[in-house]
């Protein structure tokens, strides 16, 4: 039986024989990067988490008035946010209307039209603009661009269309207007790459059967790359709407700072980053404190949904064509 | 002859679009080509010895320097790293050897979604989490804002080169009885270790230049900090704090701040793209 026994543990194949020795060590490694990641899944809850009860006495108090009122005024303790979410909206629209075509147009020149030799260089500029940051550009913003737009481009659209209430009024500089732009130079370099990325991924099939008709190379872009490509630039501009609407620093050191619904683009704005930046330090009393909480709430909720559905517009893309993008 | 007429008027509609696409690349890159024109010229003259070994003179006085900020910037970008790097490397690490397909979409989505959080949100949370909890600005607190929004970055840019190691080497490695945890860190994060550390870099020059989750977690300080428990300078939030003051003294040298700021980022942006060079020729 011993012998039987002797045998049968000498038959048992090499590798169940040799010990393992550091299960442990694998299991711990694992249960340590897999807490490590799960760091992404405990950040989301924490930061919505803080911000509702930063603010759930404001939230109490104020109601759904909150987001509908415009009286901002900390001494009578009156918060009202709409026009933070105004300016932020306004401002935001500006941005896409410059940077969207802009973007997209340099993606496709990037990807399709542009000599060979070119595209690297250019590329690796627009990375270098995205490198910049957001304050340096408002510095940029506050002593180069807002005098130069005081004094050609608002004085030449008020001639032009001071018709309208959009560009009626006095002309003070530090506007929604130059708010918008710089909020559109900051969104360039992401719609741009991200775009890019999504016409590379357009299969080659698609242009070699558009040039087999006969295309020339813009009909070739326009028919089987763009249009190919719509739902994924779609998703790189919401992407980009998302950035804009958090942008805080370079806007709040152009846009004025002032709460207040006007039609007229010239006229001061505020954002809900910026009136954040500003009066968060100054917050005196626990009610102040509370409703900036609670537009810090309100501006999360805004990016988180924007940012969710940028995400899943590209995430269809990109699984459907993984293939060439890794290229 | 009208056949060829279409033919002539469709190369020309072609020509015009590829020189609209090409104007639209200009004007793209054109603010990147003024800002840094602007930053030399006006910053250049200031950028000099007092400016990187001074502290910041008294209201009224003219002359002074940002050393308590530069050095300040590098404490925090330090105690960012101390948190961001090994919570991003490691759940990296998860992503791309571990988890299972469906862990790894949710995860992936999540951290997406969280480097769209605006930086903004971060300085609100921390100041809600450790401000008012231990009852004044740290240099601890605007480390920790920063690490946080490092997190996902170097989480993404982490299981992105590890996924690139071929699985040849750690097949190898297994079959020499070392084990799975072993084969991970010394096999496979070794040879993605040139794309770590450019995702690690670029991180640190993306958190250098934020200055919204500082305002009011470091919040700044204008000598030099004595104590992690006290607020701390940074150079982006005194080149905000300068940019703004009505001071023409201060506007100077916050033009010398961003100009050292911007070549700062830009450095290690180009050891970043030196770096990945390498690695295109040894991986891909």
């Amino acid at each position: 039986m011993a012998v039987a026994a002797s045998i049968a543990v000498e038959e048992r194949p090499v590798q169940a024989r040799m010990a393992s020795p550091s299960r442990f060590g694998d299991k711990a490694f694992e249960w340590l990067t897999l807490a490590m990641a799960m760091a992404v899944v405990v950040l989301i809850i924490l930061i919505g988490w803080q911000l509702w009860i930063g603010s759930s006495v404001a939230i109490r108090k104020f109601g759904f008035h909150f987001l509908v009122t415009s009286t901002w005024d900390p001494v009578a303790e009156q918060f009202g946010a709409l026009p933070f979410i105004y300016g932020t909206l306004v401002s935001s629209l500006i941005a896409l209307l410059i940077a969207v075509p802009l973007s997209i147009a340099t993606a496709a020149y990037l990807t399709e039209l542009a000599p060979l030799w070119i595209r690297q260089p250019l590329v690796s500029l627009i990375e270098m603009l995205a490198a910049i940051p957001s304050v340096i550009l408002g510095l940029w913003g506050i002593f180069v661009m807002i005098p130069w737009l005081r004094d050609y481009p608002f004085p030449f659209l008020k001639r032009l269309f001071g018709w309208t209430p959009f560009f009626s009024g006095p002309i003070y500089g530090p506007s929604m207007l130059a708010g918008g732009i710089i909020i559109a130079v900051m969104i360039l370099p992401i719609i741009t790459s991200v775009s890019r990325e999504i016409l590379r991924s357009v299969p080659d099939l698609q242009r070699e059967a558009a040039y087999g008709l006969g295309a020339t190379r813009w009909e070739a872009t326009r028919i089987a790359v763009l249009s190919y490509a719509k739902k994924g630039l779609f998703g790189a501009v919401i992407l980009g709407l998302g950035r804009a609407l958090g942008e805080t620093m370079a806007v709040t050191m152009v846009i004025g700072n002032t709460p207040q619904i006007a039609a007229s683009l010239f006229k001061p704005g505020y954002t809900l980053a910026s009136v954040l930046a500003n009066e968060f330090t100054e917050a005196t009393t626990d009610m102040y404190l509370q409703a900036l909480f609670e537009i810090g709430l309100v501006l999360f909720g805004i990016t988180i949904l924007v940012n969710l559905l940028a995400q899943l517009l590209l995430r269809t893309i990109t699984t459907t064509s993984t293939t060439r993008a890794v290229q | 002859m009208r056949r060829s007429d279409s033919h002539i008027w469709r190369k020309i509609k072609s020509a015009l679009a590829s020189a609209i696409a090409f104007i639209s690349a200009v004007l793209v890159i054109t603010p990147l080509a003024l800002v840094f024109f602007h930053l030399v010229i006006n910053g250049a003259s200031s950028v000099n010895w007092d400016f990187f070994t001074k502290l910041p003179a008294p209201v009224g006085t003219i002359g002074g320097g940002m050393a308590n900020a530069i050095l300040g910037s590098l404490e925090l970008l330090a105690l960012a790293g101390a948190i961001g790097i090994p919570i991003g490397v490691l759940g990296g690490v998860y992503l791309a050897e571990y988890g299972s397909a469906r862990i790894n979409s949710v995860l992936r989505f999540l951290a997406d979604v969280l480097n769209g959080v605006p930086s903004i949100t971060w300085g609100v949370v921390v100041y809600g989490l450790v401000v008012l909890r231990f009852k004044g600005f740290s240099a601890y607190a605007g480390g920790l804002a920063l690490g946080l929004i490092m997190i996902p970055l170097i989480l993404r840019t982490t299981e992105e080169v590890v996924l690139l190691v071929p699985n040849g080497y750690r097949e190898a490695a297994l079959a020499l009885g070392v084990s799975r945890w072993k084969t991970i860190v010394h096999i496979v994060m070794k040879t993605a270790s040139k794309g770590i550390i450019t995702g690690i870099l670029l991180a640190l020059a993306r958190v250098g230049g934020e200055t919204a989750p500082l305002l009011f977690t470091a919040f700044g300080n204008r000598f030099w900090n004595h104590s992690l428990n006290q607020p701390i300078a940074a150079l982006p939030l005194q080149i905000f704090t300068y940019a703004i003051s009505p001071y023409d003294d201060w506007h100077r040298q916050a033009w010398a701040g961003a100009l050292v700021l911007v070549t700062g980022i830009f450095c290690v942006n180009i050891l970043v793209r030196f770096l990945t060079r390498g690695r295109g020729a040894t991986i891909a």
